[in-house]
């Protein structure tokens, strides 16, 4: 639905500005992988009121706009085996390859850098055979 | 003045995403099921982002941060075994179920049990990550 797309590029703006903010202002990456991991594994202990204050924001935000004017809906899976194989797969991954989709995708892409791309394709790749697998074969479980 | 840009950046980023719809699980598999009912929503996201993006690190040339310190260092072009081995993992793990990091978080007031079932999975895995990644370092020359 065209709609859809308009809404889409309104929001990718906004990511994107929130990306421009964030390195402008503090010169970091705006990866979430990277924010939220480095508070995790305690690599990143002396940033953790940047990073703690970046997660608010982005919790709270969206929390606001669903219970105001814009009910959200993540159509997440019932089946919590699947989340949390997949939630550990991501968890496990974005660290591993030292990035997500903010990371690698907005952040990386813009700037050209090698990584960013190729770690795009890949996992979009990945995830492309991951949705096949589920629907043709598995039955969506 | 730190934590102030982060919570703007943050709460923008979240504000994004959720007038996007990319923490509507459906679409972001409906963008990696190319074979299916293709939903091309997520390239618009893709694409609106990287511009204003590639606005700012333009405009990172001959400045420094607004909190002072340098910007990022581009990472040597380096294609090794532990960039493809995460991005494989985390792709399987982002089409099973549609979610990835940032609309993992940005939707947990409305993402009910799963959400949060999500969110500790994730959070134990990015826990375990490191001594597997420094294995990777070792033992893989390039991928």
């Amino acid at each position: 639905m065209p709609i859809d797309w308009i809404w889409g590029l309104v929001g990718g703006v906004m990511i994107g500005g929130a990306g421009a903010i964030y390195l402008l202002g503090n010169g970091r990456i705006m990866g979430v992988s990277g924010i939220l991991g480095g508070l995790i594994d305690g690599s990143a202990r002396a940033m953790w009121a940047e990073r703690g204050a970046f997660l608010a924001g982005l919790i709270l935000v969206p929390a606001l706009l669903h219970l105001s004017f814009s009910p959200g809906s993540t159509q997440l899976s019932g089946n919590f085996g699947l989340v949390a194989m997949a939630g550990l797969l991501v968890g496990l991954g974005t660290r591993i390859g030292n990035g997500c989709t903010s990371g690698h995708g907005v952040c990386g892409i813009s700037r050209l850098s090698l990584r960013g791309i190729v770690a795009t394709c890949v996992y979009i790749g990945a995830g492309a055979v991951a949705v096949v697998l589920l629907r043709q074969i598995l039955g969506g479980l | 003045m730190r934590s102030l840009i982060a919570l703007l950046a943050g709460g923008l980023f979240g504000a994004g995403l959720h007038v996007s719809g990319m923490t509507d699980t459906a679409k972001v598999q409906g963008f990696l099921d190319f074979f299916g009912a293709w939903d091309p929503t997520l390239a618009f996201v893709m694409g609106g982002a990287i511009v204003p993006m590639a606005l700012a690190w333009i405009a990172t040339k001959n400045r420094t941060p607004v909190v002072g310190g340098a910007f990022p260092e581009k990472a040597d072009p380096v294609l090794d075994r532990r960039l493809i081995t995460g991005a494989v993992l985390f792709g399987v793990g982002w089409g099973l179920v549609g979610l990835c990091p940032g609309p993992a978080i940005a939707s947990l007031s409305y993402g009910g049990i799963g959400g949060f079932v999500f969110l500790i999975a994730m959070a134990g895995g990015m826990f375990g990550a490191p001594p597997i990644a420094r294995r990777l370092d070792k033992t893989g020359l390039a991928a």
